[in-house]
């Protein structure tokens, strides 16, 4: 080891005020998680694998039923569409509730806390990276549809942009609570991540439209930005109108639920402040 | 974009401080690093800390001092923000914690043991991503300095899970020492490494202080490691400064011969020593 008789002097640049948001801070965080993605092919094979299974799955189910369904064959690629905006969703929630947990898992997240970093900028980085995670996921799928199936997903136009916007920010949402949830109770709430999502699944109307569920629980459904989107998405291939209202619901919606979500979140980091959770996190 | 400005009016960042054994000198010359005062936490009903006061000047080091339990590792979580206290006032660098933390977290820096760098990141990636986490402006460089510093250049292109103990140590002290910070807290940081590795990173943190006069509180069990770096320690057991002082104070002061001497008086209660005043 060095005999430490001639010391390199100390760059006088780094200990600098720091801004009150850093998209820098945002950044580095996102790169903590590229890092783990570029180089584990197992990683990318599996946020690539479950919408492809799906997507074939859900393909032969489509043609069975073009045959035997006068609902499905008015829109040959309805259920396709739905399985792929579906784990859209369900990518966007695991994108940041994973994240989170894996800076549990790798008992980083103290570290992470006693840096400049503040809360809105993790949980840009979150939401940023499950954009990054969700892409990676769906879109292999999206373009095998098309040999496969002769389904080509991006007929929805520019329509499937704010469906996927809205399903994104709303898995972003599901993924926030979540993460708050488990730092409140410790990775053994980690189940949640997929608990949640699939809990939202029948009233978010994916396969089905809203008017197929009870009245009750049409109001559920509604309440959600998921189920807006999907009726959205079928108001573009049955009728090959974009319903604006539906998108602004979802849209409204996800305003909300995201400002609440937030301030969840930031409760729970006050609570584990308190119960001093931050220093005991790990398996 | 807003700037928090407090930590460029700490007086702690250029002035090398003499090693000097006794604190008061330096006392004067310039606010407190560290002030705590009346500080409490409890869980539960339990108190992990129970109403202490301590302030520790700039370029000194400090140690916390105790048996398992005696409150050493929730102080350092407070006086970083990771912990809010019960009742009672923790300012570093000037700012009350947990909740002006941001405008002092990029001042200082922190390494435990206790607490990792991601395992599957090469130990080049971990340093960039907490580079730019702190603002450092030459990333390259400031890793390349440290990685010489702190002889990191065999093994930086490696995931840092895959390192030894020892490895690991230097790493998380590269790692605490990217913004070069003014204030470092450190939880047992020779815990688990070889004599010979445990000398070195002594040697390293000395020299440290005294060419950059940057101030360090460090709870440890090791009393040579406390005998030789501490200007003044902290006593603590059940939660209380039971007693505190230069090192060879506290041994005369006890009639021993050594500090271990003294920590097992006082881990085990046979002498009744001094509830701590501020230092």
């Amino acid at each position: 080891m060095n005999d430490l008789q001639t010391p390199p002097p100390i760059p006088s640049d780094v200990c600098v005020p720091q801004p009150a948001f850093s998209p820098r801070r945002v950044l580095a965080l996102m790169l903590r998680h590229l890092y783990v993605l570029r180089r584990s092919w197992p990683r990318l094979l599996e946020l690539m694998y479950w919408p492809l299974v799906q997507m074939v799955l859900w393909g032969f189910v489509t043609k069975f039923f073009l045959g035997h369904s006068t609902w499905v064959a008015e829109a040959a690629g309805v259920l396709i569409s739905a399985v792929l905006l579906w784990d859209v969703l369900f990518r966007a929630n695991l994108g940041v509730a994973l994240p989170f947990i894996e800076e549990m898992w790798s008992r980083n997240l103290a570290q992470l806390f006693v840096s400049p970093l503040r809360d809105a900028e993790l949980i840009t980085a979150l939401i940023l990276m499950s954009l990054v995670r969700t892409l990676i996921s769906v879109t292999p799928a999206a373009f095998l549809a098309m040999p496969f199936y002769d389904v080509w997903v991006f007929e929805l136009g520019l329509s499937l942009l704010p469906f996927f916007a809205n399903l994104l920010i709303f898995g972003a949402v599901i993924g926030i609570t979540v993460a708050a949830l488990i730092l409140r109770f410790g990775l053994g709430a980690e189940s949640l991540c997929w608990l949640g999502i699939f809990l939202l699944a029948p009233v978010s109307a994916i396969y089905y439209p809203v008017s197929a569920l009870p009245e009750w629980l049409q109001w559920v459904s509604l309440s959600l930005p998921s189920a807006h989107t999907f009726e959205g998405m079928r108001g573009v291939l049955f009728d090959g109108v974009f319903a604006w209202d539906h998108f602004f619901w979802a849209a409204g919606l996800n305003a909300v639920l995201l400002s609440a979500a937030t301030v969840f979140f930031l409760h729970m980091m006050k609570m584990a402040r308190v119960k001093g959770l931050l220093m005991q996190q790990g398996e | 974009m807003n700037a928090d400005a407090s930590c460029l009016n700490s007086s702690t960042a250029s002035n090398a401080v003499p090693r000097e054994r006794d604190m008061n000198m330096n006392k004067e010359a310039s606010p407190p690093v560290i002030e705590v005062t009346d500080l409490y936490k409890s869980f539960d009903g339990v108190h992990a800390v129970d109403g202490i006061s301590f302030s520790v000047p700039a370029g000194q080091t400090v140690a916390l001092l105790g048996g398992n339990g005696a409150g050493k590792t929730t102080t350092i979580s407070m006086l970083l923000g990771l912990l809010s206290p019960t009742r009672g006032e923790v300012r570093v660098l000037g700012a009350r914690m947990p909740d002006e933390r941001h405008k002092v977290l990029g001042c200082m820096n922190f390494s435990s043991p206790y607490v990792d760098l991601p395992k599957r990141l090469k130990v080049w990636e971990n340093l960039t991503i907490y580079a730019h986490l702190y603002g450092v402006r030459d990333v390259k460089g400031r890793i390349a300095e440290l990685s010489e510093d702190l002889e990191l250049s065999n093994f930086i292109g490696r995931p840092f899970g895959d390192l030894s103990a020892g490895q690991m140590t230097r790493v998380a002290l590269a790692k605490s020492l990217l913004n070069a910070p003014k204030l470092m807290l450190m939880d047992e940081p020779t815990a688990s490494l070889d004599p010979d590795t445990g000398d070195w990173v002594r040697s390293y943190l000395e020299r440290y202080r005294e060419r950059t006069g940057a101030t360090i509180l460090l709870a440890s069990h090791n009393m040579s490691e406390v005998e030789r770096l501490a200007h003044n320690v902290l006593m603590m057991r059940a939660g209380q400064i039971v007693d505190q002082g230069a090192p060879t104070d506290l041994i005369q002061r006890h009639g021993r011969d050594n500090l271990e001497q003294v920590f097992l008086d006082i881990a085990r209660g046979t002498t009744s020593g001094k509830k701590g005043a501020a230092a």
